[in-house]
């Protein structure tokens, strides 16, 4: 039953991905084609026309020191990254559900072809399965690339990641690990994804030792952080901003590059409030930032903090010391959602500095919903509001 | 579709009406091909190709009548069986013939598995190691299985497998740090007693968490198909465990992935207090390999011979074939759960008695080597006083030995420290200091 729709709402996603999400055209294309079978289909499409995107992307300079560069959105960045892992390493296998004709994001397109139906392979529809097996992957000594096809299926799989994946290591005397397992799952706020194709599931995951959680906002980031994740010696799950994959476009360096874990990346520089967020926010954040200058005269210093667990406290804290003053957003809830970890450490690290109190813009305490989309997320209004009470505080 | 296309060119498409009226024939005979395998095949040509079923989910015949398939759980799977409960050998061509030594190996390393277990659990009783869970009854199960892999065969288990690690020479002194959590411990103290692990014996770290090992066997079997070395991956676990979610992944991945893996089941008939009844109603374990496309057996558990056989046949095809296979033994649970749980809340002492008196692995293989004069009551006399020596100087030295360093508290969670775990070490090491005569540093390695 669950798995029906699923499917249902993953052709869906699918088709509405390949529909340019960043012009912010949301209506479903399966909506659409329904709606141009009536005759009055091209007045009912304008009234149903969403709203523009929530946030315009900010693409990064181009980077220099790796080498001859490639226009890529988010997706063709992860599948370079996956590409660069498979060539260099012949124990590399990636797999999952629909990953073998390219996956329903397109992350996957080509390698399977190129790399072989052994190393890049359809699993059975089961998250619980999908993260068992590539731990097993792991354990026997070869890398593990799992994909889980919406970061709203991974709790299936809470069992094998935090009992099994986390402590693995730990519990073996560093006898046995799985550092060579990847998790990668689409992630965040889609226009339209209703409950389970919009979560972020970062703070279930943030309160588990032996996990590291990584999230990037742009391409440049995606390909080098991705890249670290598969390198790194502990289990990573890495989430992808699927809002971004066809929207985010900028220039990648085509070989292999590692961007460092658990170091956050100030985007902006500023002296009197501090931005923290990841993934799509980061570009509301930058959004945000401007309009403090041009409007309140505020100057900002934007953070994205790249790496969920272990994350960097010395940047966000050195920020702070500066400043005295943060704003912390993200999608997700704000009850036990990540900004409440940053907050409490940032008060206790920066007590004397801080001259108002830290603020979350954050998800409402609900499931995240269908046409309410608007309303619910964190968007620059909800962060520009927040701005100003700090400044007045 | 090719199939669909290539009906079309035999048949031509303007035959609808024939057709239908072909359809009730043909699905008439197929009702009884279904129950007459060999004579079906030669039906196949004649005319039934135009009304097979192309669902492409399925490789079936139609049915023209409403017939459910009934399960066959009175007359199971039946259990393969090598020697009779007096160890003689039932059928000569089964007989593995293998070598006095061999078979004196097995039944002492039963026997020390046994008479670990008796001393381990009696320290639990006072107090002295803080759980324990004994093998009675299965021994033969891990022997046997044991001694059909090759030594570098990946093993992953539940926790009732000692004997496996036993039987690829695991020292005593490493299950007793294990157990004692001492300094010795090459799991550094962390986990519960009878989470043993070894690298060096390829037994992968057992967890507590039931079956999750099952998915994960599949994986690392998958990942020794790739490296090509004539490896395979063996898996325990109880038919308890056979119940949980990942026992269904494991299973069905490494039948459609194709894995070089034996999925071997001990059925005890209990898990913890729940009998069998309430914890399926199919025909056990071994009935559902064939579901998911796996080749499928039941062993007598207590008969080590059979428990050989099967794994060794397993292991040579799941190498040469790449394709998983499903052992079930069946067995019983003589001991409790666990040293937290009296189980004669919830079965008969008669039951218990059966099956420790009339028939269990250890006094089953001896009866055999009896009968062939390898073994008689000096042997067993002096192995007893040998085994409960060794085994009670691993015990002693185990007791002797301080625990690890409390900053193993930190290490290992990630491959290296992280400044906040750095942090919360020195921040445990200054408050431990000041307050150091409320925590039991004597007991400590510093």
């Amino acid at each position: 039953m669950a798995s029906a729709a699923r499917l249902l709402l993953r052709s869906a996603a699918f088709k509405a991905s390949v529909t340019d999400v960043y012009g912010g055209v949301h209506c479903n294309s399966v909506g659409i084609s329904l709606l141009r079978l009536s005759p009055s289909c091209t007045l009912r499409l304008k009234t149903q026309k969403r709203h523009a995107a929530h946030f315009t992307f900010h693409s990064d300079p181009v980077p220099t020191k790796y080498g001859t560069t490639t226009k890529m959105n988010l997706f063709q960045s992860i599948t370079s990254a996956l590409d660069n892992t498979l060539a260099s390493d012949p124990t590399a296998v990636i797999f999952g559900e629909d990953v073998a004709f390219g996956g329903v994001f397109r992350c996957t397109v080509g390698l399977r072809d190129k790399y072989g139906k052994d190393r890049v392979f359809n699993t059975p529809l089961c998250e619980q399965g999908i993260v068992g097996f590539g731990i097993g992957v792991a354990t026997a000594g070869a890398t593990a690339i799992a994909e889980i096809q919406f970061a709203d299926y991974i709790f299936p799989a809470f069992d094998q990641i935090v009992n099994e994946a986390a402590k693995y290591r730990y519990r073996s005397g560093n006898q046995y690990d799985c550092g060579k397992l990847t998790i990668r799952a689409p992630w965040g706020c889609v226009g339209h994804g209703s409950l389970y194709h919009s979560q972020s599931p970062e703070a279930f995951f943030a309160h588990c030792p032996g996990l590291k959680v990584v999230v990037p906002r742009g391409p440049v980031q995606a390909k080098g952080l991705l890249l670290s994740c598969i390198a790194d010696k502990n289990p990573c799950i890495f989430f992808e901003p699927k809002i971004l994959y066809r929207a985010a476009v900028e220039q990648v360096p085509t070989d292999a590059y590692y961007l460092p874990l658990s170091q956050a990346d100030i985007v902006q520089e500023g002296s009197d409030l501090t931005m923290v967020a990841w993934g799509t926010q980061v570009h509301v954040m930058r959004e945000v930032a401007n309009m403090a200058q041009d409007k309140l005269g505020v100057s900002c210093e934007v953070i994205d903090l790249q790496t969920i667990l272990p994350w960097d406290i010395e940047t966000v804290c050195k920020s702070v010391l500066k400043t005295g003053r943060l704003l912390i957003s993200h999608e997700a809830p704000v009850t036990g959602g990540f900004a409440a970890e940053i907050t409490t450490t940032v008060q206790e690290e920066c007590f004397l500095n801080l001259e108002a109190p830290i603020a979350r813009v954050c998800g409402y305490d609900t499931p995240f919903p269908h046409i309410f989309e608007p309303f619910y997320i964190p968007d620059k209004w909800k962060c520009f509001e927040a701005v100003k009470r700090m400044i007045n505080y | 579709m090719a199939v669909v296309r290539n009906i079309q060119k035999l048949w031509g498409l303007g035959v609808g009406a024939i057709r239908q009226h072909a359809a009730l024939r043909t699905s008439r005979v197929l009702q009884q091909r279904a129950f007459r395998l060999s004579g079906a095949q030669c039906q196949e040509s004649f005319d039934s190709s135009l009304e097979k079923p192309q669902f492409p989910g399925a490789s079936a015949e139609f049915i023209d009548h409403l017939e459910f398939i009934e399960p066959n759980v009175i007359a199971g799977i039946p259990v393969y069986r090598v020697m009779d409960r007096q160890g003689q050998i039932i059928n000569p061509s089964e007989d593995p013939q293998l070598s006095k030594d061999t078979v004196l190996n097995f039944y002492q390393k039963m026997t020390l598995l046994n008479t670990m277990d008796r001393i381990l659990y009696e320290s639990q009783r006072q107090g002295r190691i803080s759980f324990y869970m004994t093998n009675y009854g299965e021994e033969g199960t891990h022997i046997g299985s044991a001694a059909a892999l090759d030594s570098n065969d990946l093993v992953f288990g539940q926790y009732r497998e000692a004997g496996v690690l036993m039987y690829r020479g695991f020292p005593l002194d490493l299950f007793m740090a294990q157990c004692y959590a001492n300094a010795d411990d090459v799991g550094k103290g962390r986990q519960m007693p009878v989470h043993y692990g070894s690298k060096d014996h390829n037994f992968v770290t057992i967890s507590s968490p039931l079956a999750t090992q099952i998915p994960q066997a599949a994986g690392a079997a998958y990942a020794v198909k790739r490296e090509n070395s004539n490896r395979v991956v063996i898996c325990y676990f109880g038919e308890g465990a056979a119940s949980e979610g990942d026992a269904h992944a494991g299973f069905n991945f490494s039948a459609t992935l194709e894995c070089p893996i034996i999925f071997f089941c001990r059925n005890n008939g209990y898990a913890i207090s729940t009998p069998t009844h309430e914890q399926y109603r199919g025909d056990g374990i071994a009935a559902r390999g064939p579901g998911y496309g796996m080749l499928s057996i039941r062993v007598d558990g207590n008969d080590v011979f059979a428990v050989y056989n099967a794994t060794k046949e397993a292991r040579r095809r799941a190498v040469a074939e790449n394709q998983p296979f499903l052992i079930e033994a069946m067995t019983y649970r003589i001991g409790h759960h666990s040293t937290s749980d009296d189980s004669s809340a919830y079965r008969s002492v008669d039951e218990v008695n059966y099956w420790d008196k009339q028939d269990h692995p250890i006094s089953r293989l001896r009866h055999y080597m009896t009968a062939r004069g390898w073994w008689g009551e000096d042997e067993e006399r002096t192995w007893r006083k040998q085994s409960r020596k060794l085994v009670m100087e691993a015990f002693e030295r185990a007791e002797r030995r301080l625990k690890p360093n409390p900053e193993l508290i930190f290490t290992d969670v990630y491959d290296e420290l992280t400044p906040a775990l750095v942090r919360q070490r020195d921040s445990m090491m200054r408050h431990t200091q000041q307050y150091k005569e409320h925590y039991p540093f004597d007991l400590y390695e510093n």
